[in-house]
């Protein structure tokens, strides 16, 4: 087992040689250059790290588990997380903590009191030390990534999912996307909850934003609409495409409710059901043009 | 037993869940239903199940039972509040209850009996003449 604590004592005198080298080698492949991070707060963080990984290698051994090396590891956690949003790339990442091997090694190296035997051993001990907690940076690295992701596409779903009053007791949900279980799930609840908030009793669902219906799609879209009629609201599909009118009939998909070609046709139809239509006032359009009224705009 | 109570409201039958129910009370209300149909003569049977949170297949298939007796007997079945999350769990099981009507609340349930029952008299009527 090799003493890593000697590590721990030359980084302490060597200290200054040590952030300066590492410092160089982070600018030479471009950290600052991207503008993202200031140089102040680029040594900030380099010689923060160093005290912390310090005071791991002086307690904790060559273990990167050990329990010493928690605060370094929250802060590599902490760096790459932060770097993960602000759009740095894996590489630039990791070189944070990669390029520490070489002044590292430098200082090993120079030590006249170590034997060759010795200044190999430890220089193994710190290659794997670092390379678990570049390891370690790049998962962090990954999971922010993929954090960032998931709050994405759980917004995209919560957006693309409106539920629109068109009139008392007409509802209309415009389907933007491709509909899977996800997804049928938050629109029902959307649609359901909607249908009690207004006491609406038809429900239009158009799917012009629906890329492709296919027989899963269309057993979704059944679904919603058998949900929405246990509430007692009546559906109507509408905003078929001509192709998707198509594919659907070749496919042999059936939707056995009524549909409609445009939002148009299907609120004209809502409009009926409920004792409603849209007339022109031929009367007044007439009337306003005889005898102009002060004050209005013809 | 606990038992649901059936009110008589005009020609039609009113039934207000208000307990979670279980295996044993579905039953019973099935039956005192198809009596109480047969014995007041009624044409409509009104179900208001807002307070219902928890359903199962079981009460799903019950209510489909009601409305499949009521229509041998020439009533109609109305299901009226339903939770958004029942209707949910009711679809995923796959129980549609294609032979029940539906309504929002219970005033529009009640406008669906009495309008069915409107027409049904009016075609009597005809038949008269």
């Amino acid at each position: 087992m090799v003493d890593v604590g000697t590590i721990a004592e030359l980084v302490a005198s060597g200290e200054a040689a040590i952030l300066s080298e590492w410092i160089d080698l982070q600018k030479k492949v471009g950290t600052l250059q991207t503008g993202r991070i200031t140089e102040n707060e680029l040594v900030a963080q380099s010689r923060e790290f160093l005290h912390r990984l310090r005071d791991g290698l002086a307690r904790g051994g060559s273990d990167s588990s050990d329990a010493a090396y928690g605060p370094a590891r929250q802060m590599l956690a902490d760096l790459s997380r932060s770097r993960a949003l602000q759009g740095f790339s894996p590489t630039e990442t990791a070189t944070f903590i990669f390029s520490l091997k070489q002044p590292l090694f430098n200082v090993l190296n120079r030590n006249a009191a170590l034997s060759p035997v010795q200044a190999a051993d430890l220089t193994w001990a710190v290659t794997l030390l670092l390379d678990e907690l570049g390891l370690f940076t790049l998962e962090i690295f990954q999971k922010s990534r993929e954090e960032v992701i998931v709050r994405q596409q759980r917004e995209i779903a919560e957006l693309s999912t409106p539920v629109v009053k068109l009139w008392d007791g007409i509802l209309a949900l415009p389907l933007i996307g491709t509909l899977d279980s996800q997804r049928t799930q938050v629109v029902m609840e959307n649609l359901l909850q909607t249908v009690v908030d207004v006491e609406a009793e038809i429900a239009i669902i158009d799917i012009t934003g629906v890329p492709t219906v296919d027989t899963l799609t269309a057993q979704h879209l059944l679904k919603t609409v058998a949900a929405a009629r246990l509430m007692g609201a009546d559906c109507i599909i509408s905003g078929i495409r001509p192709q998707i009118a198509q594919t659907m009939v070749h496919l042999g998909v059936e939707l056995n409710v009524v549909s409609k070609a445009t939002l148009a046709d299907a609120f004209a139809m809502a409009l009926e059901r409920t004792g409603r239509a849209v007339t022109k006032r031929k009367a007044a359009a007439a009337a306003a043009k005889g005898k102009p009224i002060a004050g209005k705009v013809e | 037993m606990d038992r649901i109570p059936i009110l008589k409201f005009g020609n039609a039958l009113l039934v207000t869940i208000q307990v979670d129910m279980h295996d044993r009370l579905a039953t019973a209300l099935e039956e005192d239903l198809t009596a109480k149909i047969v014995a007041y003569g009624a044409r409509g049977v009104l179900i208001d199940i807002s307070a219902l949170e928890i359903v199962d297949s079981f009460i799903g298939r019950m209510l489909d039972n009601i409305a499949a007796v009521s229509r041998i007997l020439d009533a109609d079945t109305v299901v009226v509040g339903m939770r958004p999350a029942v209707a949910i769990t009711l679809v995923e099981l796959g129980l549609s209850l294609t032979g029940v009507k539906t309504a929002l609340n219970v005033e529009r349930g009640m406008a669906l009996i009495q309008a069915r029952l409107q027409t049904s008299e009016s075609e009597d009527a005809d038949v008269e003449d």
